[in-house]
């Protein structure tokens, strides 16, 4: 009986260890601005190419379009930049981070028992309602990055830190109008 | 000497390469979810000031890899011009600006936190993310309903210090110290609204920050590499435009540019003041290899269909100024071919070949004589491309492509 209960006890340790069961604290903000910094810099110092997501998104998309409809492609020319002929859209770095990110996270949120199917929410909202919102605003955010050529990551961090004027700019377009809408909506978040 | 960024292709192949990218990408959404930005109430609370970590963080992370790479750059370490810049477009890139903010406030999420957020199982984050492909979805059929706006007001390559003549350092540093005064105003808000015990927070900030300034006078101090050494660095590659003659721009091509409506011409004249003044082409501009520094910042924002020609007597100056305005990243810069002195063998005229021939005074110096300063007063100031008709074989590419084909869009 004791050596069970002491090999129960050794694997459950050991399962602490890899996959933890309660939620660890998340690490201090500044501490994550510099592991995200460093993460950019080794992005652009080895491959000259920042971060990226939406580009890596977009691609993804192009590529089932591609998949489904191959001769709608060849009438956009902003498809066909990506799709056109024998070019694979998926033949591209930004999306191979995406895939990164999704196993970073992944892994991270393992280790660190933060893996739950749950639904973040303001205290005053439904799930439906969460769900709704966080589909319009994704849908939203995904036109607006695409014309922007860019989202937070892509542009923001990435032309933030090369010193691009455009990228600049465009942070505080996100942040005024981030800002200025909060209030109206604010029974979402409070 | 600057041996980054890396060859990755050429070096891994293309399997290594993408394995490199999938490992960055690994690092970038651990340290996300890390960070807590799968939390869709955290990323909000940034905007009712009660959780400044997104500030901290995406400010934070630009200002330590800023310092980390104008650091590299100043060390010979790496090579900035091989370095992808987002380029500028304006307006594009404002509006999506402001559109993306509206998705932030509604949505919660950015597409790259709402990776993290679907991929560990957040399903407020499940659902963004089919919205963000939804949008991203929609963005590709309609924008060729407005695809002269999505191409408008691109200024290509353009950093704050180039935008604003400033040296590189200056940026660096006044940049980390205004991401010092913000994080000290978030954390005042975060007391203030966020009711949270700032005695609580790390003593280690304060050194951080310290580090922080230290670092940021050191790239100040080492600086950048100037035009020679960026000149240096891609000489071998440059060079052979020069030999292969592939910038020395014919004279038909000359003036068919000058005749489409479509490009923006600008001819820079290297020759001494009083040779300008005798003779130059039309709207030629009368530069010295001296200016060219300080013209530098507003030749940036030139528009994106601006052709630079340079022209001196022979091809010497026109080619040492190519030299410093290909070494500093301009695009779309070339000599024209023979400069002022084959012009004139071209067009002036029989009578006008005889009596104003001098004999040879040396390299890239005038072989032609005028009696009175006429400037562009003369018929080979302005020849016709209908007149001449010449053949030419195309070299200019203009540096961006893919723009509006002109005509309606659609």
């Amino acid at each position: 009986m004791t050596t069970v209960s002491l090999k129960q006890a050794k694997s459950q340790a050991a399962a602490k260890s890899t996959v933890a069961r309660v939620a660890k604290p998340y690490i201090h903000p500044y501490v994550a601005a510099v592991a995200l910094g460093v993460v950019l810099f080794l992005a652009f110092f080895i491959t000259g190419n920042g971060l990226g997501a939406s580009g890596g998104m977009n691609r993804i998309t192009v590529f089932i379009e591609d998949l489904i409809n191959p001769a709608h492609i060849d009438r956009v020319p902003y498809l066909l930049e990506m799709a056109g002929g024998d070019k694979n859209p998926l033949d591209s770095w930004v999306v191979f981070v995406v895939v990164g990110a999704v196993m970073g996270g992944f892994v991270s949120g393992l280790i660190s028992g933060r893996l739950k199917f749950e639904t973040v929410r303001g205290p005053r909202i439904t799930n439906q309602q969460r769900w709704m919102v966080a589909f319009l605003g994704g849908a939203i955010m995904g036109y607006g990055a695409r014309l922007a050529r860019g989202c937070t990551s892509g542009q923001a961090l990435s032309g933030g830190a090369t010193l691009s004027v455009g990228s600049w700019l465009f942070m505080l377009a996100i942040f005024a109008s981030a800002y200025a809408l909060a209030y109206f909506v604010r029974k979402l978040w409070n | 000497m600057n041996p980054f960024p890396l060859p990755l292709v050429s070096a891994l192949g293309p399997v290594g390469a993408y394995l490199i990218y999938v490992l960055i990408g690994f690092g970038f959404g651990f340290v996300l979810e890390q960070a807590g930005f799968a939390k869709s109430t955290k990323l909000a609370g940034q905007f009712y000031f009660k959780d400044m970590t997104v500030i901290k963080v995406m400010f934070g992370a630009i200002v330590v890899a800023m310092i980390l790479l104008f650091l590299a750059s100043g060390l010979g370490l790496l090579d900035m011009s091989k370095v992808w810049v987002n380029p500028t477009y304006l307006w594009p890139g404002i509006v999506g600006g402001l559109i993306m903010g509206v998705g932030f406030i509604l949505g919660g999420f950015c597409p790259g936190t709402s990776l993290v957020a679907a991929s560990t199982g957040k399903i407020d984050g499940i659902f963004f993310l089919l919205g963000a492909f939804f949008g991203i979805f929609l963005f590709g059929e309609t924008v060729s309903s407005f695809e002269a706006f999505y191409h408008s007001s691109n200024f290509g390559r353009l950093m704050i210090p180039d935008w604003l003549g400033v040296d590189t350092g200056v940026v660096v540093f006044v940049i980390t110290i205004m991401a010092l005064f913000v994080f000290f105003g978030s954390e005042q808000l975060e007391k203030l609204i966020g009711k949270r015990d700032l005695k609580k927070e790390p003593k280690w900030r304060l050194p951080v920050a310290g580090g922080l300034i230290a670092l940021a006078v050191v790239v100040l101090a080492v600086g950048q590499p100037t035009a020679e050494a960026k000149w240096a660095r891609m000489a071998e590659e440059k060079t052979k435009l020069l030999t292969e003659r592939a910038v020395q721009v014919q004279h038909g091509e000359v003036l068919s540019l000058l005749a489409n409506d479509r490009v923006r011409v600008r001819i820079f004249d290297l020759r001494s003041e009083s040779d300008y003044n005798q003779f130059h082409l039309l709207g030629a501009e009368h530069v010295r290899l001296e200016d060219l520094p300080a013209m530098l910042p507003t030749l940036r924002l030139a528009p994106e269909n601006t052709v630079f020609f340079l022209m001196s007597a022979d091809e010497k100056a026109a080619t040492d100024a190519w030299k410093y305005l290909t070494a500093e990243g301009l695009p779309t810069v070339y000599i024209i071919e023979g400069g002022a002195n084959q012009w004139l063998d071209q067009f002036g005229d029989e009578e006008f070949r005889k009596n104003h021939a001098i004999p040879f005074q040396g390299e890239d110096k005038m072989r032609y004589h005028f009696p009175a300063a006429l400037g562009a007063r003369y018929p080979a100031s302005n020849p016709s491309a209908e007149e001449f008709k010449l053949e030419f074989t195309p070299k200019v590419k203009l540096a961006t492509k893919g723009g509006p084909k002109g005509g309606g869009c659609g």
